[in-house]
């Protein structure tokens, strides 16, 4: 019996680390904009969140949130200051918002990092030339992922 | 808004002499949205902000000595040149940049200063416009705006220009882009905060054509909405459209009563 439980249990992670990414246009939001499972299908790496967070080319989340345990020059205060996030946001919540923040904040200025259609002139990166729909998210499943791991260690400990 | 970095308590004062309203109560149609307005001077840093309390050190003046070279050049078919219908500057420009973008009544048509410069050249002229956004045009701007230096941005909003007004006020609160972001966005709801490095002003344009540190030269209103919808990830809109126009009559208009500081110094 114990062989057989520990045996599905590798399986289940074998099959989950091989999953196909829910795409942008699939994923479930709950009612307060939560999102249960990961998008990628794998667990998130914190230390390549923390380089998403930081790398403008990347999240650039550091231009509008300020963590202070991190390294990097001028960040911004047009979101909120997230030191302590993880003590008080689930992994869903936080998937969440950064998927789309405007699930749980509506009319928040935070962009959606994970979608794809429904803009209004939308263009090709930053070049300002007309771009059609779908776009590529701003952030892949993976990236998502990594950001939610780094995020839940930004804690009071 | 206005966390840490709000707008500072400093006063512009020009040469010594011309006494800038760099803050004001807001006009009355931004009632709910802001109460005070404020020149996008204050959100700069002391370095910049000295730049433009003297005409011996503020860089864009040289663009304006250079645009009197070109007031008194005969262009076109008709060999004129500006002076030859409106004499000097300061006899027939004071006044003129405080209520731009305005109606012309002749075209039936709101038309910005550069506009109106370009439409004298063609139709008066017989010369060739200028680019909307070239070092010309920015420096006939900042020419003509210098003779107004001081005086409260007055731009009407109601009458033939009404349409247009609103078209204007709709785009300002329009997210474009895949980022999603409207000109409130920044300028209204997070004026005064940093994102990243930039210090958020109001998005004011009564310094315009602004001198930028940044690339040495006169920059025109049009060439920073474009680059301000730009990084919206959006598909902008191209200088002297009749989006843009609408725009910055709008824009204009979220200024009155602050005074035309043009050329304005920034970083
Ligand atoms: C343009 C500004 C902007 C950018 C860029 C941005 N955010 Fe935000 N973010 C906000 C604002 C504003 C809020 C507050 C929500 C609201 O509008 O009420 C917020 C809220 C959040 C929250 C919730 C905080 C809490 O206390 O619950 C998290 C987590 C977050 N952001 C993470 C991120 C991450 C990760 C990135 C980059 C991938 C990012 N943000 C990029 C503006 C931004
Ligand atoms: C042949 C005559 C003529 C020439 C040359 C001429 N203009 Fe004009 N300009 C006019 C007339 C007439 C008006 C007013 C009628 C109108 O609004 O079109 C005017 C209006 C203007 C106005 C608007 C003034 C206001 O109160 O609204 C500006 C600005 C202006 N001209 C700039 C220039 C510049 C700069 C040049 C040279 C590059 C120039 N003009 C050359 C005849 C001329
Ligand atoms: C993502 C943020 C953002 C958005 C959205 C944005 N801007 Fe800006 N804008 C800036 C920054 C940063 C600056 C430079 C610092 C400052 O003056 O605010 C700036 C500067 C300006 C200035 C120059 C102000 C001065 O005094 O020199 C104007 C005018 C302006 N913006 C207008 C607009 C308009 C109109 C829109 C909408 C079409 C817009 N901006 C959208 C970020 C933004």
């Amino acid at each position: 019996m114990r062989r057989t439980a520990i045996c599905t249990a590798a399986l289940l992670a074998a099959s989950a680390a091989t999953a196909e990414p829910v795409e942008p246009t699939s994923v479930s939001y709950g009612e307060y904009g939560a999102v249960e499972t990961s998008l990628s299908g794998n667990p998130g790496d914190p230390d390549r969140g923390r380089e998403v967070f930081s790398t403008k080319s990347m999240g650039n989340c550091v231009s509008c949130h300020q963590v202070s345990g991190l390294d990097v020059p001028f960040q911004g205060e047009v979101g909120p200051m997230l030191d302590f996030v993880g003590e008080y946001r689930t992994p869903a919540e936080l998937r969440g918002i950064v998927a789309n923040a405007k699930n749980t904040f509506p009319e928040t200025v935070m962009p959606s990092f994970y979608k794809t259609t429904g803009f209004i002139r939308p263009g090709d990166g930053f070049t300002g030339k007309a771009a059609e729909e779908p776009l590529p998210p701003l952030l892949s499943a993976q990236e998502i992922e990594d950001l939610v791991a780094f995020l839940m260690t930004l804690k009071d400990t | 808004p206005a966390l840490a970095g709000g707008a500072d308590d400093d006063t512009l004062v020009v040469n010594g002499e011309i006494e800038m309203t760099t803050k004001a109560d807001a006009p009355d149609h931004l009632e709910g949205a802001l109460d005070q307005v404020i020149s996008g001077w204050h959100f700069r840093s002391d370095e910049t902000q000295q730049l433009q309390t003297d005409d011996f050190e503020n860089q864009g003046m040289i663009f304006v000595d250079a645009a009197y070279d070109a007031w008194n050049t005969v262009e076109g078919t008709e060999e004129k040149s500006c002076a030859s219908c409106h004499d000097s500057p300061e006899d027939s420009m004071e006044g003129v940049r405080a209520v731009y973008p305005k109606w012309n009544e002749e075209a039936g048509e709101v038309r910005t200063l550069a506009q109106q410069i370009n439409a004298c050249r063609t139709e008066r002229m017989g010369a060739e416009p200028y680019g909307y956004t070239s070092g010309e045009m920015a420096n006939m701007e900042a020419l003509i705006s210098v003779q107004s230096r001081g005086m409260p941005m007055n731009v009407a909003i109601d009458g033939p220009v009404r349409e247009t007004w609103e078209q204007g006020k709709e785009m300002y609160y329009t997210r474009y882009g895949q980022l999603e972001l409207a000109c409130a966005s920044c300028h209204e709801q997070n004026y005064g905060n940093y994102i990243r490095a930039d210090h958020l002003s109001q998005g004011q344009t009564n310094g315009f054509p602004v001198y930028r540190l940044k690339n040495a030269k006169l920059n025109t209103t049009h060439a920073r909405f474009k680059g301000c919808v730009r990084d919206t990830r959006a598909e902008t809109f191209q200088p002297g459209s009749p989006e843009f126009v609408a725009l910055e009559l709008y824009v204009a208009s979220r200024g009155n009563g602050l005074s035309v500081e043009a050329p304005s110094v920034r970083n």
